[in-house]
């Protein structure tokens, strides 16, 4: 999985976009490794992040399979971070997503004071993960550099449709569907923060950033790249 | 996966949705119909919409109605109002498609959820890439454009006849005939999927190579192609060997996936990462 790893973007445009996540290898850390990745989700919530996922649930915000049509007019957006925790019944891996450098700072100083023996990964601008690292007194193990995309370039969307749909690496948030929210957005039909929550709500494993989201959709309002 | 057709209402949410765009509304039986050349059985419609389960006749007439008037309900764009997706049962090759576009569907080869694979961010526990050594993950199809197996057999092919070996924990490497050929096995050619990666490693005097090499059979294939670059860090969590290569290549990474070594071998059973297995060091 390098669902985070090819989000599109220059490393100013991940300011607000820090992943922490934990994983465990079969065979070599994953006995236990389930209490301690809910260990791992419960002592997110304390530093605010924007999303919480694991990546067989899902993040913070899910579909429902038994939706009441009254929701159309009242849904509810509210993060469920206690659901993520209580949902996770397998070995997977979990996520933790902040909107700031200091939150993912804090976070990173707290498990590895906790010592859960899974991997923990930083997935940001290659600067901002040194920083991160670098707090909390870790130096780096090993790094993962994304190159960007080649090959047929001509079949992707423009930048902003390729900044949304990115947020969830397995390709669950379609091109046309980031596009179509970027057009409501332009004709006020929704907030930024409500067309964020319905890409969020197609990511599988809790790694979409709905306050990235909410800046780009503000952004392209204004403009049309 | 099917729609079924007595329960859809053809309100169109399910057309946006699709990553592969292969939901389309059938001018003839009006009905929201899946091309299934093109779906890759991501369930991103199934898993990624809500669903209420309503009356097909009552709001069919309803939309009937609202056209007549010109007017426009402005539902919830990711909701099907009638639960219309049906999954299938899936067979052999079909079943490939499932395995590399659900990210729910842990790979059966690795235990990993997504596209199965691990590559360096459980380098500080597995040890599979050293100091000296370059990790490279191929991605192909990412983002929205989807690949088939045909065009990524072009490149492990071509990787094959470089003498490269492919990292043995990963997805498509149990789908090659054989390590020396690098040809994928001949049934599941023409399926098509969302995106596979690709693993393999080298010393680190092989990564231009690499990337030449990768980057000339990228123009083979109807599809993106996106690498990444894995590399362990020095004792002081520096690298001053790979990014500056990359630079000189021409590259300026943004951004990486940082492995900050706080993991650790704690399974009772498991030996020391003492002598990690060579995934890919080369045959020539």
């Amino acid at each position: 999985m390098t669902n985070t790893l090819h989000r599109f973007g220059n490393a100013e445009s991940f300011r607000d976009d820090f992943i922490v996540f934990a994983i465990a290898s079969r065979g070599k850390n994953d006995e236990g490794a389930l209490e301690k990745q809910r260990q791992f989700l419960k002592m997110a919530i304390p530093f605010g992040p924007v999303n919480l996922g694991d990546a067989r649930n899902g993040g913070c915000l899910r579909p429902s399979k038994a939706m009441n049509p009254t929701n159309h007019w009242n849904r509810d957006v509210t993060p469920d971070f206690e659901a993520v925790v209580n949902g996770l019944q397998n070995i997977t891996t979990v996520a933790a997503v902040f909107d700031n450098r200091l939150k993912a700072e804090q976070f990173l100083q707290a498990v590895r004071k906790v010592d859960l023996g899974l991997s923990i990964n930083i997935s940001t601008s290659i600067e901002g993960a040194e920083q991160c690292c670098h707090a909390a007194g870790i130096p780096r193990h090993s790094v993962g550099y994304s190159l960007g995309f080649e090959g047929k370039v001509e079949k992707l969307p423009n930048t902003q449709v390729l900044s949304l749909m990115t947020m969830c690496g397995h390709g669950m948030v379609a091109q046309s569907l980031a596009k179509k929210m970027i057009d409501w957005v332009k004709e006020g039909r929704r907030t930024p923060q409500q067309a964020a929550t319905y890409m969020q709500r197609f990511c599988s494993c809790g790694v979409f950033n709905p306050a990235r989201a909410v800046r780009i959709l503000e952004d392209a309002r204004h403009r049309s790249t | 996966m099917r729609i079924d057709p007595n329960k859809c209402v053809a309100c169109g949410n399910c057309t946006y949705v699709c990553p592969m765009g292969a939901i389309y509304i059938d001018p003839v039986i009006k009905r929201a119909t899946v091309d299934r050349d093109e779906c890759v059985e991501c369930y991103s419609c199934y898993n990624g919409l809500s669903q209420e389960h309503l009356n097909p006749t009552v709001v069919r007439t309803m939309r009937k109605v609202f056209q007549t008037l010109r007017l426009r309900f402005d539902p919830e764009p990711d909701v099907c109002p009638t639960a219309a997706f049906a999954p299938e049962d899936l067979t052999w090759p079909r079943i490939v498609r499932r395995a590399f576009s659900d990210p729910r569907v842990p790979h059966e080869s690795t235990g990993v959820e997504g596209r199965g694979t691990e590559e360096v961010k459980t380098n500080d526990v597995t040890g599979r890439v050293l100091v000296g050594e370059v990790g490279f993950t191929i991605e192909f199809g990412r983002p929205g454009v989807g690949v088939r197996f045909r065009d990524i057999d072009k490149m492990t092919r071509r990787l094959a006849q470089a003498g490269i070996l492919f990292e043995k924990k990963n997805p498509i490497t149990t789908l090659l005939k054989n390590q020396e050929s690098g040809e994928i096995r001949d049934d599941i050619l023409d399926e098509k999927i969302m995106s596979a990666i690709v693993e393999i490693k080298v010393p680190l005097a092989r990564t231009e190579e690499v990337i030449r090499l990768v980057h000339q059979v990228e123009k083979e294939v109807d599809t993106v192609v996106v690498l990444g670059v894995g590399v362990r860090c020095d004792e002081q969590g520096e690298d001053s060997i790979v990014l500056p290569l990359l630079e000189k290549l021409g590259y300026h990474p943004q951004r990486a996936k940082t492995n900050t070594g706080l993991g650790r071998i704690t399974n009772a059973s498991a030996a020391a990462p003492a002598k990690p297995e060579p995934v890919g060091a080369g045959r020539s």
